[in-house]
Parts: structure tokens; C-alpha cells; sequence
């Protein structure tokens, strides 16, 4: 793994993470983030999105004038959205009726356009394409840890209906983690998803700082929307 | 290079943002164009898969999607009537009732028999809160089941309520709003069913255009 390949995997996953550095993308983070399993479903199906508008962004950045590159960008992503929903709701079926409702919130991510702007209108489709994976899989994290940590306190359970999302297979997932509990529903609320998010943030900060026995410098994101 | 030179032209811009929409938009009608059939037949399934989770198993052998009836509700709005035969004998109905819940409308579909007792409710779609409110899908919990027998005058229409307003059915901790939606959606199929029992068995199967008021 070279240099440049392993930058792309640190950037994704942690240095750079959509949620935890760029803080973006935010709407969705909080809107299904009352689950692991929505968190995991919703970043999954933003990585395949976020891995094709890289690569398509980045093998048209030649052809685009700098002027209009945000608009072209914006319609490239709405129909490759639009083009996953149909293909999804036609022929896998069962899988869109779990997904569904995650697909059209993707649009609204403004993760997806702020790496077209951020990384894939400057290079290459492979470096293109392999960062939207890492950044995919890094907003998958966020999500999930996210998810997990308001389904604990909220409802006393992790993963509950993993299976319906990934398949009979891995019904182990779900677990009953509080025996009898009330449950917190002020995590499930909106009002829990930001303490949550704040509290995590709060703690990567901490450890970045230990870690570094200085200040932490602060993310470079795009900051074209944060939504 | 050339394509620097004409990059610089204003029209680029315009003709560039043209193109980019005309492709687009093209993609999105080839695709709309090969996945429509599919996305019809398997919204028809789920509808099917639907109509007889709200029926018991052999209480009907017709195709309920194809013995429909429009009818007009009090309010306007046509409401879509499944018939469930056995041979030729009608034996009950399956159609959408709906009511605000917290989040939105709470969509369920409801079947009676012919004596107008429920056989099933299913809620098929709904902006409930999760973990709290979706109680109400037969995936997250058995709550939905409690309607199955019941019917108008069995609980009396004082007590075809949720247990805080003084009825018979159970609310969840936390969520009185979403509960209470569906008793009402429910209460008023059944009233809507006791109305029009008569036009729902007329013998003309899927009238062209709805509006046959009674009498």
C-alpha cells in the first residue's frame, strides 16, 4: 500500500471522517441514526453512492468548466440516486422496502457533493473512486457508533432488526443488552441524537489530544452546506 | 490545448449545463422505462402479500386485486374496496383506513366479514417514532392483533377507545398519540363498512367511475 493509498484509508476512516472531522452531512446522521442497524444501512447505501459519484465526477473533470461545476455536480448525484432507487425498487425488492427510506435522503448529503468538490474533481477515477469508499465506510462508522450508543441508552437493545435489513443470517446481531428495561426516549428523540454526536465528538478530541500532548488542529472540511 | 480555448467561450457554460440535464434526463427516462413493469408487478405483490395477511388462510380463492370497488367516503375521498369471494360467495372486504398519528398519516389496511367482525389490520405505512411508536407494525410487536374479532358493538363505541380514554385497547408507554390514530382509523372503517355494506357486494365488479351514491 503506497503513500497516497494509505492517506486515503487514514483520511476516510478517522483523520478526515465526514462526521467526526468534517461534520458533515447531518441531516441524515441525525434523521436514522435511532438504530445500529439504520445507521449501518444508511451508511452503507451512502458508500455505494459515495464510491460511483466519485468516479463519475472525476471522469468528467476535464470536460467542466470551473463556472458551473456545482450544478453539473448536483445533477450528476440526483440522477445517480434516482437511477439506484429505480434499479433497487424494481429488482431487489425486499432489500428496498428496508433501504427505501434512506435512498432519497442521500441527495440531501451534502457529503457526497462536498467530496466531488473536495477530492474527486482533482483526481484521478481509481484514487477517485477509493476515496469514496473509505469516506463511505468512514460515515458507515460514524453512524453505526452513533446508532449504537442511542439504541443502548434508548432502548436497552444493539442491532435490534439486523435481520431485516441484512438477512435471516444475522439475527445473532440483534441483542436484548438491558434485561426489563424502560428505555430512555429522549436518545430516540432528535434532542438525543445531537448530545450524542456532541459527547463523541467531545471524546475523539480528548483522545486526539492525549494522544498528540497538544491542541488538535482543526478539520479542514468543505464547509459548502451543512446539512 | 483546444478544449481550454473553448472552455473560455461563455456559451460553454450554457451548452455544457444543457448537455449534462439532456443526459441526465435521458438516463432517468431509459431507466424509468425498463424498471416501471417491474416496479408495478412488485408493489402489486406487496399489496397481495398485504391483502392476505388481513384474511385468514383459504377464507377467500379470488383475486382480490381484480374484484374491486370505488366508493365515495363521507369526506370525497374514494376509498378502493377489495372483495374477498369463496366461489361466488362474498365473504368479506379489505380496504385502506387512515388517521393522523404524531408524525403524519398512519395508513392501515383493514378486512371485515361479511357480519362486519374484523379479520386483521395491518398498518402498511406510517412516520411513526421509531422504537416508540412503531409498536404498531406486526414486525415490531403483536399490539395489532388485539383488533382481530373485534367489531362495532363488540367493544361498545364508548370503549372502542385506547385504555387511557376510557376503552379497551392498550396505549404504550410513551406513545398515546400513534395508538390511539389507529383505534380511530379502525372505528371509522367499521362504521364506513356498516354504511355502504350494500354497495360493497353489488354485483358489478370494478365500476368504470366511482360517485353511485346510495339511493
Amino acid at each position: 500500500m503506497n503513500q497516497e493509498t494509505r492517506d486515503i484509508w487514514a483520511d476516510g476512516l478517522w483523520r478526515n471522517n465526514v462526521v467526526f472531522a468534517q461534520i458533515l452531512g447531518m441531516c441524515p446522521t441525525m434523521a436514522v441514526t435511532t438504530s445500529g442497524t439504520n445507521g449501518l444501512g444508511m451508511g452503507l447505501a451512502t458508500t455505494a453512492v459515495l464510491v460511483v459519484s466519485n468516479a463519475l465526477v472525476s471522469s468528467v473533470r476535464n470536460v467542466v468548466s470551473v463556472q458551473v461545476r456545482i450544478p453539473v455536480y448536483i445533477v450528476l448525484i440526483a440522477a445517480l440516486v434516482t437511477l439506484v432507487d429505480l434499479s433497487l425498487n424494481a429488482w431487489m425488492h425486499d432489500l428496498y422496502k428496508v433501504l427505501g427510506m434512506y435512498i432519497a435522503l442521500i441527495v440531501a448529503n451534502c457529503a457526497v457533493l462536498g467530496r466531488a468538490e473536495a477530492f474527486a474533481a482533482k483526481r484521478p477515477i481509481v484514487a477517485s473512486a477509493l476515496d469514496g469508499l473509505a469516506m463511505g465506510l468512514g460515515f458507515t462508522l460514524a453512524l453505526t457508533v452513533i446508532g449504537l450508543v442511542r439504541e443502548l441508552i434508548g432502548a436497552g437493545t444493539l442491532f435490534s432488526q439486523a435481520s431485516l435489513l441484512l438477512g435471516p443470517a444475522f439475527s445473532f446481531m440483534e441483542i436484548q443488552a438491558i434485561k426489563n428495561y424502560g428505555g430512555a426516549l429522549l436518545m430516540i428523540l432528535p434532542p438525543g441524537g445531537f448530545a450524542v454526536l456532541g459527547l463523541l465528538l467531545a471524546a475523539k478530541q480528548w483522545w486526539e489530544r492525549r494522544q498528540a500532548g497538544r491542541p488538535v488542529p482543526v478539520a479542514d472540511g468543505p464547509a459548502c452546506c451543512t446539512v | 490545448m483546444n478544449l481550454d480555448k473553448l472552455r473560455e467561450k461563455l456559451a460553454y457554460h450554457g451548452v455544457l449545463l444543457g448537455l449534462v440535464g439532456l443526459g441526465a434526463s435521458g438516463a432517468l427516462a431509459t431507466a424509468d422505462y425498463f424498471t416501471h413493469h417491474d416496479i408495478e408487478a412488485a408493489e402489486a405483490r406487496d399489496l397481495q402479500a398485504s391483502l392476505k395477511q388481513v384474511l385468514p388462510d383459504g377464507f377467500a380463492d379470488n383475486d382480490l386485486l381484480k374484484d374491486t370497488v370505488s366508493l365515495k367516503k363521507a369526506d370525497g375521498s374514494e376509498v378502493k374496496v377489495y372483495r374477498a369471494r369463496l366461489g361466488a360467495e362474498p365473504k368479506g372486504a379489505v380496504f385502506q383506513v387512515a388517521s393522523r398519528g404524531y408524525a403524519g398519516d398512519v395508513v392501515a389496511l383493514l378486512g371485515v366479514d361479511r357480519q362486519g367482525a374484523i379479520l386483521g389490520v395491518r398498518v402498511i405505512k406510517h412516520m411513526e417514532t421509531p422504537g416508540l411508536g412503531d409498536k404498531i407494525e406486526i414486525a415490531k410487536g403483536k399490539w395489532i392483533l388485539g383488533f382481530d374479532g373485534k367489531s362495532l358493538g363488540n367493544p361498545s363505541v364508548e370503549r372502542f377507545a385506547v385504555k387511557k380514554d376510557g376503552g379497551i385497547f392498550d396505549q404504550f408507554a410513551g406513545a398515546t398519540i400513534t395508538p390511539r390514530a389507529v383505534v380511530k382509523a379502525v372505528r371509522e372503517g367499521l362504521e364506513f363498512y356498516r354504511d355502504h355494506q350494500q354497495e360493497i357486494y353489488a354485483a358489478t365488479p370494478s365500476p368504470p367511475e366511482g360517485g353511485r351514491g346510495p339511493g
